[in-house]
């Protein structure tokens, strides 16, 4: 049982895995070719940095997730403080309405964000761009945020608010003295699933972006539409590697304060017994 | 004595329901209060209004002659020790204590030695360095505790900080709290729903029922003058029995007269007529007035705790001695085992 529960496992991963196994095996192979493999080489990482379209989309796509995702995570804190003092109705309805663009197929918030900007384009001199794209990655981001952060509301030792005003801090000095240190591992996580989100976003920045501010991902794209040049496995792989990086750092920093907790927990059950 | 904190006329509801029901109460300076109760009587509701986390629909808190109802928590020199402590997890216990003091900008070497100090005397002298979450529950309410007596706060709150501790630690912890109020000579506010901590700590109880207080007195007279049947019963099991005043001195018990010590009511006034299971003797003759076979016999320790049917009543009995389950026993006691009380509203 244990052996067939394994094999399944090695079979689900193979599945995930190999395809970008591939990818990245053919980002270092010489020739153009998708399926023979003729030797090492670095050119086409080398090349992809000559590429001045790809550089300029993979700054654009940085600048962008950045700004975003520190919007956002402000944005996201700050709904989730005002989240976490309502009654259990007003709580339950507004996470309900933060879950629907979650849920809701990007391409839906990416066509209704674009005709959004088309009604404020045609009022005011406002052109598909930077802004347009920073706006709709924000939008999609912000329920991220709140969802990483309102748990940690709940997991918070209870009346330290209160304790802090009571010591004699005013209500915003308490709260940036003990509440946001409680606060900010769900801050953390949400900033940098904010970024990553931002970072590979494809739909939506594609109905929002104009010609000035493309994204890597659009940019690839677009590559493909052409010619399937070596340059992309690069790219892509360089990508991936990123994300895994990010993803790693993240649960590292999750595991951490779960230990933390888990060795109070730990200690308490010891005086119980 | 000079009265520190004087609360007036206090009404809080929520939700349209009261909490607190006209709750008025002088405390006096250096004084050891407990607000006791059975749960949800609003004990920490009342200990929230003076900590200023909640404002009263209507009434005043007055602290040293100065109304201070809409004072924020921040301005009050009143510290709470909160019923789960509420210490800073990211802080150390050294952090803990000091938090007041750094608020409040002192110079490095007076909060040095403060909180030196204040951990010297809740008995945590090389605990510093440790995390707070990895200490002990006796150990996390001494931290507590320091944390609020560092500020030398006129008045300290304590909302049921023994609740979370085994009956041991429980004991000792009360005999440290003691020693620490005298020692320090501040104004002690606690609430419990532990009749035990509440007779053996205090200077003044105040009894509490669904928002309102019942009786107010030193632990000797809320334990021998009971005002109504719900201060005995809840401050110690007793019999509470249906009675007629028949005239003063006088009452009617299952139908047999007593002679008691209590004068004032009016006649034929229907009473609760209170007495103490220790105040009952058993005899072996079946011929008194009230007599009953007994159920139960269960040993507690210093005595039996017995139960008697009679026929009208269940009676609760301690004493050193006990008789065999099944005898026929007399139930005897004096005028001044009597306590007379006017019936309960509602
Ligand atoms: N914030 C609140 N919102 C609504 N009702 C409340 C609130 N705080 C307290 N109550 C209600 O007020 C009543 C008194 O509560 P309070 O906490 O003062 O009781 P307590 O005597 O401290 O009880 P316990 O011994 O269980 O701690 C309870 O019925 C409680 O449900
Ligand atoms: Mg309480």
């Amino acid at each position: 049982m244990k052996k067939l529960s394994k094999l399944y496992v090695s079979l689900v991963l193979l599945f995930l895995y190999v395809p970008i196994f591939v990818m990245i095996v053919f980002s270092f192979n010489t020739t153009k070719s998708r399926s023979v493999l003729s030797g090492f080489t670095l050119e086409w990482y080398a090349k992809l940095f000559e590429n001045e379209l790809i550089l300029k989309s993979l700054g654009n796509t940085i600048i962008i997730a950045v700004c975003a995702s520190i919007i956002s995570t402000l944005l996201g804190t700050l709904a989730a403080i005002g989240i976490s003092r309502m009654g259990k109705f007003g709580k339950a309805t507004v996470l309900g309405i933060n879950n629907i663009p979650i849920i809701n197929p990007e391409i839906v918030t990416g066509v209704s964000l674009m005709l959004l900007f088309v009604f404020f384009k045609a009022r005011m001199s406002m052109e598909f761009g930077f802004t347009t794209l920073l706006i709709a990655h924000i939008t999609f981001d912000v329920p991220y945020v709140v969802l990483n952060v309102m748990p940690k509301f709940r997991q918070m030792t209870p009346h330290i608010y209160e304790a802090a005003q009571d010591l004699g801090c005013g209500p915003f000095k308490s709260f940036i003295k003990v509440v946001l240190p409680e606060i900010m591992p769900g801050i953390i996580s949400g900033f940098l699933m904010a970024f990553t989100f931002s970072l590979d976003d494809f739909v939506i920045s594609y109905f929002t972006s104009g010609p000035t501010s493309q994204t890597l991902p659009i940019t690839i794209y677009s590559m493909t539409r052409r010619k399937v040049s070596p340059e992309i496995n690069a790219l892509s792989t360089i990508i991936f590697v990123v994300v895994v990086i990010v993803l790693v750092v993240k649960n590292i920093m999750e595991r951490r304060s779960l230990n933390v907790k888990k060795y109070a927990d730990d200690d308490s059950a010891e005086i119980i017994e | 004595m000079e009265n520190v904190i004087s609360l007036n006329d206090i009404v809080v509801s929520f939700d349209g329901e009261t909490v607190l029901n006209n709750i008025n109460l002088d405390i006096k300076d250096k004084e050891f209060v407990t607000l006791l109760g059975p749960s949800g009587c609003g004990k920490t509701t009342t200990l929230r209004i003076i900590g200023g986390f909640i404002q009263p629909d209507s009434g005043e808190v007055i602290f040293e002659n100065k109304n201070i109802t809409k004072l924020p928590p921040y301005r009050r020199n009143v510290n709470t020790v909160f019923q789960k402590y509420a210490l800073f997890p990211h802080l150390n216990v050294f952090e803990n204590v000091a938090f007041g003091l750094r608020v409040r900008k002192l110079p490095e070497k007076e909060i040095n030695k403060a909180v030196a100090e204040m951990l010297e005397l809740v008995n945590l002298k090389g605990f510093e360095e440790r995390n707070v979450q990895n200490l002990s529950g006796g150990q996390q309410q001494r931290v507590a505790i320091a944390r609020a007596l560092v500020n030398k706060p006129k008045v300290l709150l304590l909302d049921e900080p023994l609740g979370a501790l085994d009956l041991k630690l429980r004991k000792e912890m009360q005999t440290e709290l003691k020693r620490i109020q005298q020692s320090l000579e501040i104004t002690f506010i606690y609430v419990t729903h532990d009749q035990e901590e509440a007779l053996t700590m205090s200077d003044t109880v105040v009894v509490m029922k669904d928002g309102s207080i019942q009786q107010i007195g030193r632990p000797v007279d809320i334990y021998n003058e009971p005002q109504n049947a719900f201060v005995a019963d809840f401050i110690g099991e007793s019999n509470i029995i249906d009675g007629i005043m028949l005239k003063d001195r006088l009452v009617a018990i299952c139908g047999h007269e007593f002679e008691c010590v209590d004068s004032g009511f009016d006649e034929k006034q229907p009473v609760d007529v209170v007495i103490r299971p220790e105040d009952i003797t058993l005899t072996a003759n079946a011929d008194e007035k009230i007599h009953g076979v007994v159920r139960s016999v269960t040993f507690k320790g210093v005595h039996y705790e017995m139960v008697v049917d009679s026929s009208d009543f269940s009676w609760l009995v301690h004493s050193t001695k006990a008789p065999e389950v099944g005898s026929e026993v007399g139930i005897l006691f004096g005028p001044d085992d009597i306590h007379i009380m006017n019936k309960m509203k509602g």
